[in-house]
């Protein structure tokens, strides 16, 4: 983009421009309301019909010390006439809200680029608080850049002068702080005020009161924003971010982990299963837990066990008695639930665990995202223990996602694993919102009949058994985690059917593979390279592809949704191509399965530092290789 | 491959009537001859077939241990899960399917030790699940460890100089965890076993029933010095509701607290009569506390050290209900918050539910 200039004296009229696509951050105290901030702007630039990505960056304290350097929260948008597929690598303009936020924030930012700042947070214990031995306001550190310095504290308090708090008046007034700033972006990118507005109604109305203006303040403080841009001469530039081109339909913002738990839902319809969701409370997945107990006119339970081990011990006791069940952790978690997970393949009961991946090993990086949970997915348990796992691309994938983790699971009666990350699951884009009579029912059928059944006898396509569920007269039977004998289920000892039964257990996994869409590779037919990806690294893959096709290089793509079965294609695929790039947020677990799988000389492009790529750094890598 | 080994199910159907030969399975029973798991067994399918209960709402849930091979041996529908975990399991089940009756068979060191935490948040939920607890303060499926439930000092494989870790109380533990039926029962006291499992089948509620087991190859006699015939009425007192605490061989004996201390006492002896003594009352959990914490002397030397000291001060072991009352339960709570939550808001409607919030439309 072209930036706006803050330079120049004369300014008579603001001149408007048309921009493709714009990167904003905001940032400031875990406390400064960052992340609603950030929403706001969202859902504007949603409505308005821009393309966008956003990733929202918090602390894992909840209100680290203020002012302080880990107490920064951030959320970045990056929205845009065309395609988008990441909230984008640098920032066109930072919003930051005290000297911590501009520290933590700088190196991310390209040389003249906009950075507005709130002046009023710039004193002596401020910038003790982030560390900083001169005021990098006027010590020449923003030199480099084009520097919009506001008293927004002090110009959201005059704004707010009218109005009055029976308690607490400043800290009350000051708060707005952020929604004076929306306004100025507001102006500055000229976006209409009237869904924010609305939002701030809808939020805070039962909460005002003529004691606690709270509506008033805020929508007060974003309009005063808005006209303090247009009326200062500091902004020269008002620009323009037309609509993208989008397919028709009806459209909404969705979240990965708000994606996921709609998408039980849907599946609990389309199957006509009760959803039950066993989870304990962990970073970042509980907002599934949250959404689901919302929805108990959708005849949802939620179960909100004393651990983890009770969360999928309990969902599938739930599948046992043939309800749709569901366990939802990260990383930690799954590695408390590997016993049980365990239970559900020897016992072969549908069950669904979602995994929303997080930096790791051990408490890690709980808010930064990660996606090195694969390899534990995939062996993290005892002994032979085959699981299907599906990995959506995107946050809007995670509703179909999630659905077709619930059709493998109840069709072939065995765990499935969902894996997210962190990045997907508070990242929000537009999602075109499906028709739900088009999605596909989800056939289930319990067994009902005894002639000819017993507990362990397979469906011939599906290796599945019957699902024989409790309160079904005449069906009697146990099971259990004891190794059991072919057919009939009891305990059995024997070497020879052990073996059978390992076989035939992995044998039903990998027969999904039937049941599941091939990779497709998109990129020129002559194309020698293939960066392949799994998981959220999708946006930056792509964009970085698309990106060195149109620079000429011969590289092509694909991104695998299914990590285990693969689709049936992959060795076809892989085998056409003379360079294999392997993009993870690890240090090369999808590249350890490909290589050990398909003997392939993958190569891999790794990066643990609980941020997802840069389109640049892929770009940067894949040019190297093409060479 | 192998040939496929017999049915579990017997083909003929059931009868309307059952017998104890209906909870019957042609699984051969591996216990140790002489456990006294096959008291319990036995106890649990004439209970069973005397409920008149369908069968096939029935479901039997275990973890691991001795014990937890219980579902195996009951022509129920069963679930032989993993250590620690069956409360949990058996809250999921009865949840997603309330008209269930589920049972969960554990042991001492399945339900305390690996699976405390389950345990007592299940019972605390007041999920209608009737657990029994096979205490018989060993590990015995591992072949001898001490137990939590094992006795201070006991000598074993694992502690071959003396358990150093103080045992827990199961029925004090239950009641601290908000169970709303307790009990207590011995293997060989089968008629007693009976009334009590029938007592907790008839309980909707978390319903915890402390059952004292003989393990006769690694804890063998554990309880003997207590159960056995001869000196059942003199150190055991029936807990019944609405009567007082009376217990010895002649019925002679009694329970009176001395401010919150209970402590034997002579009917007749020093004017006392049946007045002064403790009235049992199944609704008052602060006196089910004060009655869980009655323990005759933890084993055989301990109680001839008693004896030989101050005979007359020996408490006896309650046995009987210690609590029962009648509580909404979890899945009640559950299926009444869904039914009010469609009351108010209507029936789930996914198109709303997915065409929601900010929304536009591109034509």
């Amino acid at each position: 983009m072209t930036p706006p200039t803050a330079t120049g004296s004369e300014a008579p009229s603001k001149e408007r421009k048309t921009l493709d696509k714009v990167v904003i951050r905001f940032a400031g105290d875990s406390g400064d309301g960052m992340q609603v901030t950030g929403t706001h702007f969202t859902n504007t630039a949603a409505i308005l019909g821009n393309d966008l990505s956003t990733f929202p960056d918090f602390p894992a304290e909840i209100r680290a010390p203020a002012g302080s350097l880990p107490g920064v929260s951030g959320f970045q948008i990056q929205f845009s006439s065309s395609d988008v597929h990441t909230p984008g690598d640098r920032p066109d303009v930072l919003i930051a809200f005290n000297p911590a936020a501009l520290k933590v924030n700088l190196k991310d930012m390209p040389a003249n680029s906009v950075i507005i700042v709130n002046t009023d947070s710039f004193g002596e214990v401020d910038l003790k608080k982030a560390h900083c031995a001169t005021n990098p306001l006027d010590d020449g550190t923003l030199d480099k850049y084009q520097a919009f310095k506001i008293p927004i504290t002090e110009l959201t308090m005059k704004a707010l002068d009218s109005i009055k708090f029976k308690e607490k008046d400043r800290p009350n007034k000051e708060r707005n702080k952020n929604f004076f700033a929306l306004g100025i972006l507001y102006w500055l990118y000229n976006r209409p005020m009237d869904t924010t507005m609305k939002a701030i109604e809808r939020e805070f109305a039962k909460k005002t009161t003529p004691d606690r203006p709270i509506v008033h303040a805020a929508q007060m403080a974003l309009k005063a924003g808005f006209a303090y841009a247009e009326a200062t001469e500091l902004f020269r530039s008002q620009y323009t971010v037309p609509a993208a081109k989008y397919e028709k339909g009806i459209y909404r913002n969705i979240a990965g982990n708000e994606a996921i738990a709609m998408g039980l839902v849907a599946a609990s319809k389309l199957s006509g299963l009760t959803l039950f969701y066993g989870s304990y409370p962990i970073t970042p997945a509980s907002t599934i837990l949250e959404s689901l107990s919302f929805q108990r006119a959708f005849g949802v339970k939620t179960f909100q066990a004393e651990d983890e081990i009770a969360a999928v011990t309990a969902a599938i006791g739930a599948s046992y008695a043939g309800a749709l069940a569901v366990t939802g952790t990260s990383g930690p978690g799954v590695a408390l639930k590997s016993e049980a997970i365990n239970l559900a393949v020897m016992t072969e009961l549908p069950l669904v665990i979602v995994d929303i991946q997080r930096g790791g090993p051990s408490t890690g990086l709980p808010t930064k995202t990660e996606q090195a949970d694969l390899l534990q997915a995939m062996f993290g348990r005892n002994s032979e223990s085959p699981v299907a796992i599906i990995a959506p691309a995107t946050p809007a994938e995670c509703f179909n996602s999630a659905i077709e983790a619930c059709r493998l699971a109840v069709k072939y009666m065995c765990p499935v694993f969902l894996l997210s990350d962190g990045y997907l699951a508070n990242g929000a884009e537009p999602w075109r919102i499906p028709d739900p009579a088009s999605l596909p029912k989800i056939e289930v059928k319990f067994r009902t009949e005894r002639d000819g059944w017993a507990p362990y006898l397979r469906n011939e396509i599906t290796l599945s058994r019957d699902w024989a569920i409790p309160g079904t007269p005449g069906m009697e039977h146990r099971i259990g985690g004891i190794e059991k004998s072919h057919i009939y289920g009891n305990v059995n000892y024997d070497p020879e059917n052990h073996e059978f039964m390992c076989r035939v257990r992995a044998a039903k996994v990998q027969r999904m593979a039937q049941d599941i869409p091939e990779v497709k590779v998109h990129g020129p037919e002559d194309a020698h390279t293939l960066v392949i990806g799994w998981g959220s690294t999708y946006g930056a893959i792509r964009a970085a592809v698309e990106e060195c096709q149109r620079r000429g290089q011969k590289v092509a793509r694909a991104h695998i949704r299914h990590l285990n079965p693969f689709p049936s294609n992959l060795g076809k695929v892989l085998s056409k191509y003379k360079k294999i790039l392997v993009p993870e947020m690890n240090l090369g677990q999808l590249l350890f399965l490909l290589r050990a799988k398909f003997l392939v000389d993958a190569k891999g492009v790794n990066k643990v530092q609980g941020k997802p790529f840069r389109v640049s750094e892929l770009i940067e890598v894949i040019e190297k290789e093409c060479k | 491959m192998v040939a496929p080994t017999t049915p579990q199910t017997p083909a003929s159907a059931p009868a309307p009537k059952y017998t104890k030969a209906d909870f019957q399975t042609d699984q051969e029973v591996r216990w140790c001859p002489g456990c006294g798991d096959y008291a319990i067994l036995n106890a649990a399918q004439q209970v069973f077939a005397q409920l008149g209960f369908p069968k096939h709402k029935m479901v039997m849930i275990s973890g691991i241990g001795c014990s937890s091979r219980f579902p195996y041996y009951v022509n129920t529908y069963g679930f032989h899960t993993i250590h620690g975990r069956a409360p949990a399991v058996a809250t999921g089940l009865k949840m997603a399917n309330p008209e269930l009756q589920v049972w969960v068979a554990t042991g001492d060191g399945d339900a305390l030790s690996i699976g405390g935490n389950h345990f007592i948040h299940a019972l605390r939920r007041n999920v209608d699940i009737k657990i029994l607890l096979f205490n018989n303060r060993i590990y015995g499926l591992t072949k001898g460890q001490y137990s939590p439930t094992s006795e201070l000092g006991k000598q074993v494989k694992s502690a071959p100089f003396g358990s150093l870790d103080q045992p827990i109380n199961p029925i004090t533990l239950a009641l601290a965890s908000e169970a709303t039926f307790i009990a207590r029962s011995v293997d060989v006291y089968a008629k007693h076993l009976m009334e009590i499992l029938k007592k907790a089948a008839e309980h909707k509620g978390s319903a915890f029933i402390e059952i004292l087991q003989n393990c006769n190859i690694f804890n063998d006699l554990a309880f003997e010095h207590f159960v056995d015939r001869e000196r059942r009425n003199k150190y055991n007192v029936s807990l019944e509701h609405g009567k007082p605490l009376i217990f010895g061989d002649k019925r002679e004996l009694g329970i009176r607290l001395n401010g919150l201390n209970p402590e034997v006492v002579k009917i007749g002896e020093n004017g006392i009569t049946e007045k002064d003594l403790i009235v049992h009352d199944e609704h008052n959990p602060t006196l089910a506390a004060i009655l869980s914490r009655l323990n005759p002397p933890a084993t055989k030397d301990a109680m001839n050290e008693a004896l030989a000291k101050n005979p007359a001060s020996i408490m006896p072991l309650p046995i009987g209900i210690f609590r029962n009352d009648r509580l909404p339960t979890l899945e009640e709570r559950v299926d009444a918050q869904i039914a009010q939550v469609k009351k108010d808001k209507g029936e789930g409607d996914l198109r709303k539910l997915m065409f929601a919030g900010d929304m536009w439309e591109i034509k």
